[in-house]
């Protein structure tokens, strides 16, 4: 420690020069993304670079919000759409992967062994791979062009159940054990016992899941194909592929991609800690 | 604010489902020895019951639709009427044998889309964990100052939508976008990034006077002449790549830090005590201490990058930058074969397996050492 902790002023100073350098590159074009939802279209194809939008205009937000004749894009219904499949399948996640994991962690039952590998192999599925095959199941079920389609296939993830798995194997087990000395049943003990206790567990699921559905793209871009279940993320793609390569609007795609990542964004710093744990989490289980 | 609803949400049904299920069990026994068997009984249920609501939802909408999706690689199905009730035409594997035998243009675009993907991996798993080492290796130092914030600046790409980050990057890398003003301060003149499909090896032997294939480079293989496999990554595929390493950076920092963590301070006193400087350290010390951590980023690169597809999605049907991911969706679902689609699908599945086990027999999983 002694001899380590000493390094030469010049030593530290290139390393925040270098830390300043990369902290740049990867704010940098947030930065950009703002200042060009602020600019008019003409100016953020010739000064994009430039943070300061010359002339300053709200255009592209009054057209994002709706308050213009042509809306261009029809952002109120895609983060609607959003809200709504985030909500439920973070819901989803938090209830029955925390069940499953539980069970897996913690309960003795025939087959548990087979029930975790089974999970395990689902896990290493690449996920490029089932856009078609989740296409068909939707279309056979005729659940294609419905929420419930959009919600059901991704309402539990292997991921998660891992996730609380390792939460429910690092909790000691003398509570549980006092819980059910005192007569409490297996789902009284999980209830009002194990729970409690898997709070930050449970914190750290709920923002993944939302993160991960609040982003998800290619589930509702096989689920659906009727304009009116865009979410920001499949509106904005089909909406920019479709007319970005003009070269124009760019104010307008960037100000609702911006917007659409806020609600992450926040999340994010709030509760970072999770983020991080669960990555690592998610990680180990990799 | 969503967080907060959901786990009161979550909470009631927990309850719900709890009271009910309790109300139809059988009463405790009195003794002492019975209540411990009952409760053991009572586990094998409630096990089953417990994990069955999951796995029923990872069968019905994973595990069987990949049976079916490959049924579907079978036949030739337009997408239109059910594949199970007459509306697909077997066909046995003739699907894969035109991806992979039949001499025709199938073939040679999924040739591309292999060799696109190839360069890709190349250029983006050994970037993405050098940087990722990089930042963490700056960032493991005790005494710097605001570190949580440069921590969090690297991290917070990586939780963004993939498709607003891919925005933003295919603005930035416009024909006069700011990367290009960027290259104009220090006087280069930046190709149209996206709509430049030259690989960047030509260009390269281009510079070196070399602009036509040499007459054993005219030869084909795969329906792809081996001047066209040794491309390069197009200019276009490095904007993805650029935005890919930005963007799946952050996340690998944070399993190098937690490895740096776990590195025993001694060893490295030690180490100078010896007289090693910091560059010997970090290479004989701490590479070889973090090499479980190594190993299993680059895996999870490896795996992750031969499934790009949302970056793919938004710059277009252009051939210099399909992926195989990508010329599945597109055949099945903008051409209307969707045989052809899943079979492309169950090929780089197999493609994944084969690699990771491949990897895995090579250099190890990292876990026992």
């Amino acid at each position: 420690m002694s001899a380590r902790s000493y390094s030469p002023p010049w030593r530290r100073g290139i390393g925040y020069a270098l830390l300043i350098f990369f902290a740049v590159v990867f704010i940098g074009p947030f930065l950009i993304q703002l200042a060009t939802s602020f600019k008019t279209d003409a100016d953020a194809a010739n000064n994009s670079l430039s943070l300061i939008p010359h002339p300053a205009t709200l255009s592209a937000w009054k057209r994002i919000f709706g308050f213009t004749e042509d809306a261009g894009i029809p952002f109120g219904r895609w983060l609607t759409n959003s809200i709504i499949v985030a909500t439920f399948i973070t819901l989803g996640r938090v209830f029955l992967d925390s069940l499953a994991g539980y069970a897996l962690a913690r309960l003795r039952f025939p087959g548990r062994q087979a029930v975790f590998w089974s999970i395990l192999a689902i896990l290493a599925v690449p996920g490029a791979v089932l856009l078609i095959p989740r296409f068909l199941v939707l279309k056979e079920l005729t659940l294609f062009n419905t929420y419930p389609g959009m919600i059901l296939p991704i309402v539990v993830d292997a991921a998660g159940i891992f996730l609380m798995r390792q939460f429910f194997v690092n909790i000691p087990t003398t509570m549980e054990e006092a819980a059910r000395i005192d007569g409490a049943g297996v789902f009284r003990t999980y209830w009002s016992v194990i729970l409690p206790m898997a709070r930050p567990g449970l914190i750290t699921l709920t923002i993944l899941s939302f993160q991960g559905s609040w982003n998800e793209f290619q589930l509702f871009l096989v689920s659906t194909s009727d304009p009116k279940y865009n979410t920001l993320t499949t509106g904005l793609a089909k909406f920019s592929s479709g007319q970005l390569g003009a070269g124009t609007q760019y104010p307008l795609t960037l100000g609702a991609a911006l917007l659409s990542t806020i609600p992450v964004a926040i999340v994010f710093f709030a509760f970072q800690r999770h983020f991080i744990g669960g990555q690592l989490a998610a990680a180990v289980k990799g | 604010m969503t967080s907060s609803v959901g786990s009161t949400t979550g909470t009631v049904g927990t309850g719900e489902l709890a009271g009910t299920l309790e109300a139809t069990a059988a009463p405790p026994p009195r003794r002492r020895r019975g209540r411990g068997s009952a409760l053991r009984r009572q586990e094998r249920w409630a096990g089953w019951l417990f994990v069955l609501p999951g796995l029923a939802v990872l069968i019905i909408f994973l595990v069987v639709p990949i049976g079916l999706a490959f049924y579907v690689s079978l036949t030739r199905w337009d997408g239109l009427s059910s594949p199970f009730g007459g509306g697909a035409r077997f066909i046995g594997f003739d699907n894969y044998k035109s991806l992979l035998t039949v001499d025709n243009l199938t073939r040679q675009n999924f040739a591309t889309s292999i060799r696109n993907n190839f360069y890709f991996v190349l250029f983006v798993v050994p970037l993405q964990s050098a940087l990722a080492l990089f930042l963490a290796v700056l960032l493991n130092n005790k005494f710097l100052r605001g570190r949580s914030y440069f921590r969090t600046a690297f991290f917070f790409p990586s939780v963004t939508s993939s498709i607003a980050t891919t925005l933003v990057f295919l603005f930035l890398f416009s024909g006069g976008g700011a990367v290009n003003q960027l290259l104009g301060y220090v006087g280069l003149h930046g190709p149209n990034w996206t709509a430049d499909s030259r690989g960047v090896f030509h260009q390269a032997l281009g510079a070196v006077g070399v602009d036509s294939p040499p007459g054993w480079a005219q030869h084909e293989f795969f329906n792809l002449s081996w001047w066209d496999w040794l491309s390069g990554p197009s200019v276009a595929m490095i904007v993805i790549i650029t935005l890919v390493v930005w963007t799946t950076s952050g996340t690998f920092m944070l399993m190098f830090l937690a490895g740096l963590q776990n590195i025993n301070e001694e060893v490295l006193e030690a180490s100078e005590v010896d007289g090693a400087g910091p560059w010997q350290r970090f290479r004989l010390v701490t590479l070889p201490m973090l090499r479980p951590t190594l190993i299993l980023v680059l895996t999870l690169g490896l795996i992750s990058t031969w499934q790009v597809f949302d970056q793919i999605y938004l710059t277009g049907n252009n051939p210099a930058t399909i992926t195989p991911a990508y010329l599945s969706y597109n055949q099945s679902f903008q051409n209307s074969a969707f045989g052809i689609g899943a079979a492309i699908a169950f090929l780089l599945f197999a493609l994944i397996i084969v690699l990771a086990a491949l990897q895995r027999r090579l250099i190890g999983t990292g876990e026992d050492d």
